[in-house]
Formats: structure tokens, sequence, C-alpha cells
């Protein structure tokens, strides 16, 4: 079964092997520099990490690559195509996001099941209802992240954890070309943190699948991570390979504290 | 009190039997935009939005053009105002929502001073009047009743993803913003419709408590709306054979049978167990 596109499609017809490509990017909320004069790409199958303290501008990097955010300056190229104010929607179809665990209405009118089914319908369009085969594909995807016992439960009555996994299934069902992560083990326990890494760390190596990982944590990152970007200020601080940036000294220049790194993910990375 | 008991011989007569039929399309549209009021918690945004239309009625009869046109533009020119304000964050929304309200109350009681000679016509949109609505209103309610449910049962994915998870519709390339402002455009129109027979000041209260009844009672969206059309419909023709029988306003006496509903909905609710969520802390 497959659930992710192991190619990222080349919408202008190019041979290129850059899915996300970003130049000179600025952006600014009420006269603060959110986002200030960033430049990277990341290659198809890459596991690419960002990591850096509150404040540094990774969610509105993140907002901005799959068009939620706008782009004030500078330049973004998306599975081949430029980023703007037309193409955005039908971009997101191929992008699977997760945010953070959210806070929902346990009244809402909503099973595990319909919500991740949610993630099947922009691409499958207006005036279209979802297939039988559909429901079955994010029952098996319900079960590979390890919830199917929860399908009819309704949305709101899930554990953080549990969200999350509903939120990666989601995401999942979507058949992405590019999966965005931005702290998707914000304000959940360990124990649920590390179950979620798992999950993260096994799809990457199942699907080879574009990923962008966001994370002020750098407990929550996943072993999988083949890249890193340190980010502070709205800009890009240090980047490099997660062996050259996750030490000590690095670490406490960028958080501005002392950084000892944590006993758990030491061996992984040094 | 006529003491008419249970003789029902007055629905021989045509005004009773386009009460009931005012009810059954009114407590169905109504009902059915409640839904989406309530799901996505914006009741002070549709107590803004029947406000708007109310001022718009009058400032129609002020100027002696079709009450019914100028609630329409009136409660979609405020949906249009509020929806862009309250997303943009400039403004909490509560502030900006509020704001709107208070110049649409504003605007009302202005048209309403302004207006010469008697004032019967207006104070009927205050309190609406079921009882005297005519074959026109009837057709009117009929087609937005038909037009609504026509667009849920094909919108019905979109608008299930938009009303319970807006974010992430729009993160999964759903026209998220278009639907919503569908939403809040067919409030606008369905309070419209129903300000003849229900009145501005109470259209209201038909919209969000049937809704909210449904709430207490199901977490599926499909029963929800079904709940919702049932007591909405209840609450119409209970209150249309109240005010028939006590001799008592009908739009008060539809609004106050809608109340009860939704007290004897969240006290019997299987949902009560689920409280103080706000609060409580996330689990892993």
């Amino acid at each position: 079964m497959k659930y992710m596109s192991t190619s990222a499609t080349d919408r202008s017809g190019k041979a290129q092997d850059a899915v996300i490509e970003v130049k000179d990017l600025r952006k600014s909320f009420n006269g603060i520099q959110a986002v200030d004069g960033i430049s990277f790409r990341v290659d198809k199958g890459e596991s690419f990490g960002i990591l850096g303290p509150n404040g540094a501008g990774k969610t509105t990097l993140l907002t901005v690559i799959n068009g939620l955010g706008k782009l004030v300056h500078g330049k973004a190229w998306v599975l081949g195509s430029q980023l703007n104010k037309t193409n955005s929607g039908s971009l997101r179809k191929h992008i699977g996001y997760v945010a953070q665990v959210e806070r929902i209405d346990p009244k809402l009118p909503i099973s595990v099941r319909e919500t991740v089914m949610v993630g099947c319908y922009g691409r499958l369009g207006l005036f279209r209802r979802p297939t039988q085969a559909q429901w079955r594909t994010v029952d098996e995807v319900l079960e590979m992240v390890g919830i199917a016992h929860l399908t009819q439960r309704p949305i709101g009555h899930l554990s953080g954890g549990e969200y999350q996994r509903a939120a990666i299934a989601r995401a999942l069902v979507q058949q992405p070309d590019i999966f965005l992560l931005d702290e998707p083990t914000a304000s959940i326990d360990r124990k649920a943190q590390r179950e979620i890494l798992s999950l993260i760390q096994l799809i990457h190596k199942e699907y080879h699948t574009t990923t962008l990982f966001v994370t002020h944590d750098l407990r929550t990152l996943p072993s999988t991570c083949q890249r890193l970007i340190l980010m502070k200020d709205g800009k890009i601080w240090q980047q490099g390979s997660p062996e050259s940036m996750l030490r000590e000294e690095v670490l406490t220049q960028l958080y501005g504290a002392p950084i000892s790194m944590p006993t758990e993910i030491a061996p992984v990375w040094t | 009190m006529t003491g008419a008991g249970m003789d029902f011989s007055v629905f021989q007569y045509h005004f009773m039997q386009n009460a009931v039929l005012a009810g059954l399309f009114g407590g169905i549209t109504c009902s059915v935009v409640g839904v989406f009021v309530v799901t996505m918690h914006l009741s002070f945004i549709g107590v803004c939005i029947a406000h708007a239309a109310f001022a718009g009625a009058l400032l129609g009869l002020w100027l002696g053009f079709n009450p019914l046109i100028g609630a329409l533009l009136f409660s979609l020119g405020s949906a249009a105002i509020i929806g862009p304000v309250a997303d943009r964050g400039e403004l909490n929304p509560d502030t900006s929502i509020g704001i709107v309200f208070s110049l649409m109350l504003g605007l009302a009681f202005l048209f309403m001073g302004l207006m010469p000679g008697a004032r019967t016509e207006a104070l009927n949109l205050f309190w609406g009047s079921i009882l005297t609505v005519t074959q026109q209103d009837i057709i009117f309610l009929a087609v937005i009743t038909g037009v609504i449910g026509g667009l849920v049962a094909i919108f019905y994915k979109e608008i299930q993803a938009v009303i319970c998870h807006r974010d992430v519709a729009l993160a999964v390339g759903i026209p998220a913003t278009i639907v919503f402002y569908g939403l809040l455009f067919s409030t606008g129109v369905t309070i419209t419709a129903s300000l003849q027979s229900i009145g501005g000041l109470l259209i209201y209260s038909l919209i969000l408590n049937p809704a909210a009844a449904a709430y207490q009672l199901t977490y599926s969206l499909k029963r929800m709306l079904l709940i919702a059309v049932a007591f909405g419909i209840i609450s119409c023709w209970v209150g249309l054979a109240a005010s028939y029988l006590l001799d008592i306003p009908s739009g008060a006496a539809i609004v106050i049978t809608s109340a009860i509903i939704f007290g004897l909905a969240t006290a019997f609710s299987p949902k009560r167990k689920v409280k103080g969520w706000q609060q409580a802390p996330l689990r892993g």
C-alpha cells in the first residue's frame, strides 16, 4: 500500500532535485521581522530539520512554504513551481502538514475516521464524494499509526499523543510529496513524544518522503534528519550536518543559555 | 386562552396554513445554518448579522423600498465586514463584532426614529408575525430552504471540514475561506428570509437554540443536522400552537419553546460528562 509519493512531481516538467527552494525570504508582522533573508533548498527525499528558540521564525517559514503565509519579499519554489497567490491552494494538496497539538472542543461532531478522511478532500476536489477504496485507505493508515481502535471516537476525546497520530494519519492519506511537521511533539508527554518520533522516523525510512521537521526542543529531533538549520531572530544562524550542529558550544550560543546534550540523544548525534 | 382544545378546524384557514408552512421552512433553514454557527463557535457573529438584517429592513421601510432587500444588503454587508476583520486578527474578534453589533442596533433605532407616522410594520419586524405571512414570504422561504439544503448536500464534505477544522481544511487544499464566507452569507440570507415571520430580535434564538440543543446530543454531524431540523420545526409548530391557544405573540412563543428544548437537551445530554476541558492539561 502506497500512502506517500516516493518521488516529487516536477510540475514545471523540468528534471530537478530541489523539492523546496527559497531565496531571500523576508516577512514581518506589525513591524517585527519574523523571517529575514532566509535562503535554502531541500532535495527530494531529504529529511531536513529546523531548530531554534521560540520566536526564531521557524513556523513562519513553514507557513510560507505551504502557501498559508503571504510571501512579502523573496522567492520560493515548491515542487518545481514558483509560489504565487494563484497556485498555493493547489500546491497545498501535495503537502502534508502536521501542526502542534491543539485544543479541540470535546463536543465537536466529527469522529477520528472522518477527521483523517479530511486529508483526502483537497485532492478529491469539489462535487466528488470519498470512495470505498479511500475509506479502506483511511482504515489502513489508522492501523499503521496505531489508533485503529479509536476510529469511531469523537476527535475531541483523544489525548495529545493520540491526536497527533490522527494528524499524521490525515497527512498520510493526503499522499503528500512533502511532509511538514511543525513541532508535532510539543505539549505532549515524553512517552508520547518518543512514540510520535518513532512513527515519523518509520514513515521517512519506509517512503523516503521529503520531510521538514521544526522544533525548539533538540530532544525531539528525529534521528533521520540529514541536514539541520539553526534559526535565531528570523535568520539562519548556522547550517550543516546534525553531527556538526548538535554540539554543546554551538547550542549554548544559539539558545543564549548553557545547554548540555540530553543523554538520550547524545549517542545518536555525536 | 381560546379554549380551542383539540379543535383543528383552525387549520382550514389560509393564514394558519401559511403559518404552518412558514414554521416548517423557517425551522429547517434556521436550524441548518445554526449548526454551522454553533459548531464554529460563532454565536456572536450570528447575533450581529441578525441585527444588521433588522436595521436594513427598517431602512427599507423608512425610505420606501422592499424591507427584504434592505435586510439582505445589510446582513451580507455585515458578514463581509466582520469576517475579514475577525480573520486578520488586527482587532480582537469580540471587539470588532461588538462594535458592528452596536452600530447596527444604533442604526435600527435611528431609522425607526426617523420613520414618519405609525410604526406598526416596523414593530412587526421587531417581533415577527408568523400568522400574517404572505404567500410571497412563504415562496421566498421555501426557495431559500431548498437552495441552502441543496448547497449543504453538494458541499457536505467541505462544510464538515471547515466547521470542524478550518485550519486543517485550508492546509489540505480545500477552499476553506470561500466555504467560510459562504456559510456566513447563508446565515445572512436565512435571517432575511425569516425576518417577517419570526422577527429581527427573535430570529437569532431560532438559529441558535435548536442547533445548540442538537449539539448536546450527538457526535455525528449528519445526526446533528437532522436533530436540529426536527427541533427547529417542533419549536415553530409548538410555538405556533401555543400562540394560538394562549393568545400570546407567536415569535416569542416559538423562541421560548426552542429555549425549553435546549434546556431539556442539556439536562439529558450524554456529553455532560465532558466538561472543564479548557482547564484540563493535555494528556500524552
